[in-house]
């Protein structure tokens, strides 16, 4: 099979670390989500904000996305989608060694999110605790996970992505207000049963465009600037650009850390930040869209949250096989980005 | 070096902004003429870079209104090439 040839990698390009996995190997033995019940629709929206559900859908590919309640935490969300993803994997709570949880809005300053879902689940002792990578958090979260049980420190790490983004929302913001979405996936980590799990890996950030994806002052950030209310902020055609960019870049240096070609991945899960970002990206690494998980359309950009939302319906829809070859590729605010390339158990 | 063939940045563009190959002429607009959003002028730029091997200076794009100006900068680069 012919190898693709990696786009053209601008002169002012970030060079990308990869790595492979070593140790034993790591797998996803289940996963788990939760969505809050409440629904908000494009047709919602274009009553709250000038815009039409043709606008939202042609640049984003929403068509609903799901807000909590007032009232409702961060932490309820995640632990709903754990309790889901340790009965998917016929794990006991008990069994957990880690729990981490990746949030770009915890409940508070502190305690973690993490360890307010240990309380709920009732296993003291397991190390529990959260990680800020904005929407990158999950695959640095699942690298963090997967170093640990690869390792021997930990058996068995839950993951977490769970977010209540919509509180940081500006409603009156039409670039960002139609995208952002509330709602929380788990996976719990485990040595692999049979097969490689994870095998290769790309992660890293560039600080330098931290006034990319801001919520609150982009110099000072919100607590500094003493703004009671941030609110996000995104320079929309520069993210596109750099999003678009990345997802191609690390598509490619996973593979060739892996060892593989492009046409052997089976199944591309980005993050869920944009269909039409996905998209282009697909078109220019060379993979058909029957290869990439896209649910964005029921769930907007949930940050943290739209990898495990897709992976866990990939599988339910039949797309997710035992052996497949699977790309997780992310970016976020930070800069930040990751990548892995798995055999799924 | 072979000399550029505007069919080929018709083609290229007509792809990316969902137009027919015919409606990408020289004096044409991208953005009132062919309903590029800024998204879609990315998405060509990145496109033009990988296929001719250029990059496009950040404040260069901002004036690049029609085809006819991508096209210029393009006939400018290879020429450039060609002395070089």
């Amino acid at each position: 099979m012919a190898i693709k040839a990696a786009p053209r990698v601008r002169s002012d390009a970030v060079p990308l670390r990869t790595f492979r996995s070593a140790g034993r190997p790591v797998a996803i033995a289940g996963l788990g989500i939760h969505a809050p019940e409440k629904v908000l629709t494009n047709q919602d929206l274009e009553r709250m904000v000038e815009t039409s559900d043709q606008w939202i859908r042609e640049r984003t590919g929403i068509r609903r996305r799901h807000i909590a309640e007032p009232g409702t935490t961060t932490f309820s969300l995640a632990t709903e989608a754990a309790r889901e993803a340790l009965a998917a994997s016929t794990v006991r709570p008990e069994e957990l060694d880690m729990i981490l949880v990746a949030t770009s809005t915890p409940d508070g300053p502190f305690p973690s999110v993490a360890c307010r879902v240990q309380g709920e689940l009732g296993v003291p002792g397991a190390c529990a605790m959260d990680l800020l990578a904005a929407c990158t958090g999950f695959v640095y979260a699942l690298s963090a996970a997967e170093a640990y049980v690869s390792s021997g420190r930990a058996d068995t790490v839950l993951v977490i992505g769970a977010e209540v983004l919509s509180r940081l929302v500006d409603w009156k913001d039409r670039g960002t207000s139609v995208i952002f979405a509330d709602g929380a996936a788990a996976a719990v980590l485990r040595p692999a049963q049979r097969g490689a799990g994870f095998v290769a890996w790309c992660l890293g950030s560039d600080g330098r465009g931290y006034d990319q994806i801001t919520c609150g002052n982009p110099t000072l950030g919100g607590y500094a600037s003493g703004e009671s209310a941030p609110r996000i902020a995104m320079k929309g055609p520069d993210v596109f650009k750099f999003a678009t960019d990345i997802f191609i870049r690390q598509a490619f240096a996973v593979a060739e850390e892996a060892g593989i070609d492009i046409d052997d991945i089976d199944l591309f899960v980005p993050h869920q930040a944009n269909s039409r970002i996905i998209e282009a990206a697909a078109r220019r690494v060379g993979l058909p869209m029957e290869r990439v998980m896209v649910n964005i359309d029921e769930y907007g950009n949930t940050s943290t949250a739209t990898i495990g939302l897709a992976l866990h319906d990939a599988l339910r829809q039949g797309r997710l096989k035992s052996g497949d070859r699977v790309l997780i590729a992310g970016f976020g605010s930070g800069l930040t980005w990751g990548a892995c390339l798995l055999e799924w158990e | 070096m072979a000399e550029l063939d505007f069919k080929e940045l018709q083609e290229l563009a007509a792809e990316i902004l969902g137009v027919e190959p015919e409606q990408v002429q020289m004096n044409v607009s991208f953005q009132r003429d062919l309903a590029a959003d800024s998204l879609d002028l990315v998405e060509l730029i990145a496109a033009v870079e990988d296929k001719y091997d250029v990059e496009l200076p950040e404040e260069q794009l901002e004036q690049m209104k029609n085809v006819g100006d991508l096209w210029q900068f393009l006939e400018a680069r290879e020429a450039e090439r060609t002395r070089a």
